[in-house]
């Protein structure tokens, strides 16, 4: 794979042109009075119906660097790699129940962000700068990892060096600063069509080449048996490790700045919860691309990189033209993500940063103005990070950032459904969560099980839900004091709305 | 939709934690039989709860908003 492949390279650009087109395009449709509006460039206008919000949040959720990590992670290890299928089916009762509620909130309020959310009510600058802080880092990893998966293919069409990513990268960030939600949404329609066509050929047509499901299976455990590790069932000692890491992801899942904009940006309440029935199709497609990890075994490809095993499978079993096709769809599904991050990160910046100490009387064309400067400085900061720091460095952040977004919940969920908590004790339920799970996972050397014990009895566990079960703790102990030693909690500030 | 049937309805959301207890309680599906179409029970199982969901979805759906 050191030459480029003519035919597989001709269909990447081709597509890639496309959408650089539609990107800038992108701007003019369904056009406003105007993009200088924070609600626009940020949120789309917050007029996204069923089927956009459908492919956006598909194509926003479902990342390029999922395509490329869940076979790679079937492939190393076997079932437990399948924890993504349970997590993103679980995800969505939780969607269907809690995103309309907070989405009545954000659209009654004008909030942009969780942020505002958190700061709407409880009225705690603290607070609000503690859940704007953690979307924004949590988030920057995760942007990188879309650049590995985007150079995993641009590496598998025989393209050389960095200048590929950089050009893309720069490409994408124009159209986003120029078009704003606007521009993935639209893009995502043809990354998310590209992405089925892709799966289903591959998952139809390779089992053919090697014999059928059942010959996969046979060879995938035979391949983990050889190896002496890994399986094509769950050992015993996974099964809370596999429980607790698709629980965990399913709560923090949807407190990502790049999700909550996807929500934020829908019509109506009733969009959310049609869309938790919708939505699921493509955790199908997920499960699905999953079994490439097993056919990569069956294949018995020759690859140094887990990560590689999509890409190899693709140019070893495809026609050139179809595997540049797939490579096509896995890099454009790094656009999409990418942008929605970009923008998520950008608002929380706007709003929870800049509006709240630097320029407390800006307006709307101003907020739109500093969003759309912070989504360049955002996506050149995970582009370096990518280019000058080793992947295994976006690859452990990323993992941190999953735990640390997950201890955001109870100061953007509680709040929905109780009024007794005050913001104190949910800062110190925070505070524990970060900074303790984080403490955990480093003791353990960035893993994101940790082992603990009960005598004889050892329990694999997800460090990011285990700090969330401490934060927890921490919030109730810590209210009940406050409730003990003090005045009720200040009045709520429902009606004040940050414009 | 707060403010239709709010008892009736918060009965219902218990039907939403179907999913959760169906597969995070791992001891129900680790199994390679009965295999189907080529995919041990591990499989089958998990894929067969994403139209479980959305069924169990879909009638609360029809139950509170219809």
């Amino acid at each position: 794979m050191t030459n480029a492949d003519p035919i597989a390279l001709s269909v990447l650009i081709f597509f890639f042109a496309l959408v650089t087109v539609m990107g800038f395009v992108a701007a003019r449709w369904r056009r406003p009075k105007t993009l200088a509006h924070i609600d626009e460039w940020g949120l789309g206008g917050r007029q996204f119906g069923t089927w956009i919000t459908w492919f956006l949040i598909g194509g926003d959720f479902y990342t390029a660097y999922t395509v490329i990590a869940v076979p790679a992670l079937v492939y190393s290890v076997g079932a437990y790699g399948f924890f993504a299928l349970p997590y993103t089916i679980i995800v969505y009762p939780f969607v269907f129940a809690v995103m309309p509620v907070l989405w009545k909130v954000a659209k009654d309020r004008g909030y942009v962000t969780a942020a505002d959310v958190v700061h709407g009510q409880y009225g705690s600058r603290a607070l609000e700068l503690a859940v704007a802080v953690t979307g924004v880092i949590a988030t920057m990893p995760y942007i990188a990892l879309q650049l590995v998966g985007m150079a995993a293919v641009i590496k598998a069409v025989g393209l050389q060096g960095d200048w590929p990513l950089i050009a893309a990268f720069i490409i994408l960030a124009l159209y986003t600063y120029s078009s704003g939600l606007r521009a993935p949404a639209l893009i995502a329609f043809v990354k998310d069509i590209m992405i089925y066509i892709v799966v289903l050929v591959a998952v139809i047509y390779i089992p053919t080449q090697l014999g059928g499901y059942g010959a996969i299976f046979e060879a995938a455990d035979a391949a983990f048996k050889a190896k002496g590790s890994g399986g094509i069932l769950l050992g015993p000692h996974q099964y809370t490790a596999y429980a607790t890491l698709a629980f965990g992801s399913a709560l923090a899942a949807f407190m990502y700045p790049h999700t909550l904009t996807g929500i934020f940006a829908t019509k109506s309440a009733d969009t959310i919860r049609k869309n938790a029935m919708l939505l699921p199709a493509y955790t199908l497609l997920l499960g699905l691309l999953a079994m490439l990890g097993y056919m990569g075994l069956a294949a018995h490809l020759n690859i140094s990189s887990a990560n590689d095993v999509v890409p190899a499978l693709f140019t070893a079993m495809f026609p050139s033209w179809f595997a540049g096709f797939a490579f096509a769809a896995v890099a454009i599904g790094a656009l999409v993500p990418a942008a929605v991050m970009s923008i998520g990160a950008a608002n929380l910046f706007t709003r929870n940063f800049w509006k709240a100490y630097v320029n407390p009387d800006i307006g709307h064309e101003g907020e739109a103005q500093v969003a759309k400067v912070a989504s360049l400085v955002v996506k050149a900061g995970a582009l370096l990070v990518i280019i000058y720091l080793p992947t295994q460095f976006a690859l452990d952040l990323q993992l941190l950032g999953g735990l640390w977004i997950l201890q955001t919940f109870p100061a953007v969920v509680f709040a929905l459904y109780t009024g007794a908590l005050r913001a104190n004790a949910l800062l110190a339920g925070w505070a524990v969560g970060f900074i303790g799970g984080t403490a955990i996972a480093w003791s353990d050397g960035l893993k994101p099980l940790h082992e603990t014990g009960f005598g004889n009895y050892k329990l694999s566990l997800y460090v990011g839900l285990l700090a969330l079960v401490a934060n927890i703790v921490t919030v109730l102990v810590v209210n009940a004091a406050l409730a003990l030693s003090t005045r009720p909690p200040a009045q709520r500030s429902s009606p004040h709305i940050p414009s | 939709m707060e403010d239709r049937a709010p008892r009736r309805r918060s009965w219902l959301l218990l039907l939403l934690l179907l999913p959760y207890i169906g597969l995070l309680w791992v001891p129900f599906y680790n199994f390679r039989e009965p295999v189907l179409f080529g995919l041990p029970f591990f499989y089958w199982y998990q894929f067969a709860w994403i139209p479980l969901t959305i069924l169990v979805t879909w009638l609360l759906y029809r139950v509170t908003h219809d």
